[in-house]
């Protein structure tokens, strides 16, 4: 099991409570799909990803960052059993969408990057590292019942 | 993943626009990584501190973002242009080359944090294949 401090418990829930799901998350999806182009294998119905302009204006790419942000939120109300709680996710990831779990990974950084942005000076080393160990667990969690 | 010529003058751009706050995210760069990443402190065994924004850590900060800027300079010929900075890390320092990757990371973070509106997608993917590439020109002695 993963042990949290108190520091790490609370800083988690101190940033997802301050982020826009719906900014945070478009924001993340998109800067992923330009930063690391290959990941766009995965969204070849979301019609226009021909260059950064046209993924940040994509309804769908936006529609789709949101709903993962969401996603994310269920780690942080369940931090004692992350494992779990992503069991069915890490299936369908696996089995229905084919998805190459070190992408998991690209995204994670995607999402530090963003919220650094976001936060400025108050996303210190300490923050930061509480934000990674909680992303590592998500991207390891995600990536447990491929086989 | 080579450098495109858009990319260079991406690179080029975006230093000319940060490159006088180099010490402060050298700094910065470094003390988050020993932080956020206890193992690299292992290199580190010789100094007389190595807490976020110490002597130490902001002298190596520095040191390690002329070497940036040096790349930058010589972007069109990484390999050759790091040639002896490569031998350094190779046969001097022994840096384990996943470290270059780590170090990256947090430039990065540093540069969403105090640029954020230049540190764009586009910016930000340019900054990344150029870190890399530079990783790879700092790698080429090691074996």
């Amino acid at each position: 099991m993963v042990e949290w401090t108190d520091f790490e418990r609370a800083t988690i829930k101190d940033i997802f409570s301050k982020l826009e799901y719906d900014v945070v998350g478009p924001a993340t999806l998109a800067r992923c799909l330009v930063v690391y182009p290959w990941t766009q294998r995965y969204f070849g119905k979301f019609g226009n990803l021909y260059n950064a302009a046209a993924i940040a204006e994509n309804a769908m790419v936006s529609k789709h960052g949101t709903t993962i942000l969401h996603g994310l939120d269920r780690a942080v109300k369940n931090m004692d059993d992350i494992k779990n709680t992503y069991a069915e996710l890490s299936v369908l990831h696996s089995e229905k969408l084919h998805v190459d779990p070190d992408n998991f990974q690209l995204l994670a950084d995607c999402l530090t990057i963003v919220v650094a942005g976001r936060f400025g000076n108050t996303f210190t080393g300490e923050v930061q590292a509480a934000f990674q160990k909680f992303l590592s667990v998500v991207v390891s969690s995600l990536g447990r019942q491929y086989h | 993943m080579s450098l495109s010529t858009k990319d260079k003058e991406t690179v080029k751009a975006f230093w000319s626009k940060v490159s006088g706050k180099s010490e402060d995210i050298g700094n910065d760069a470094l003390s988050r990584m020993l932080v956020v990443y206890p193992q690299t402190k292992t290199y580190f065994s010789h100094w007389k501190e190595l807490t976020p924004g110490s002597a130490p850590v902001r002298k190596h900060g520095m040191t390690v973002m002329k070497g940036v800027g040096d790349a930058v300079s010589k972007i069109e010929d990484l390999t050759a242009g790091l040639m002896e900075l490569s031998e350094l890390h190779a046969f001097t320092l022994r840096v384990d080359p996943a470290n270059f990757k780590i170090l990256s990371h947090n430039i990065l973070v540093v540069f969403a944090i105090m640029f954020p509106k230049e540190f764009t997608a586009e910016v930000h993917v340019s900054m990344d294949k150029f870190l890399a590439a530079l990783a790879r020109a700092l790698s080429e002695k090691y074996r």
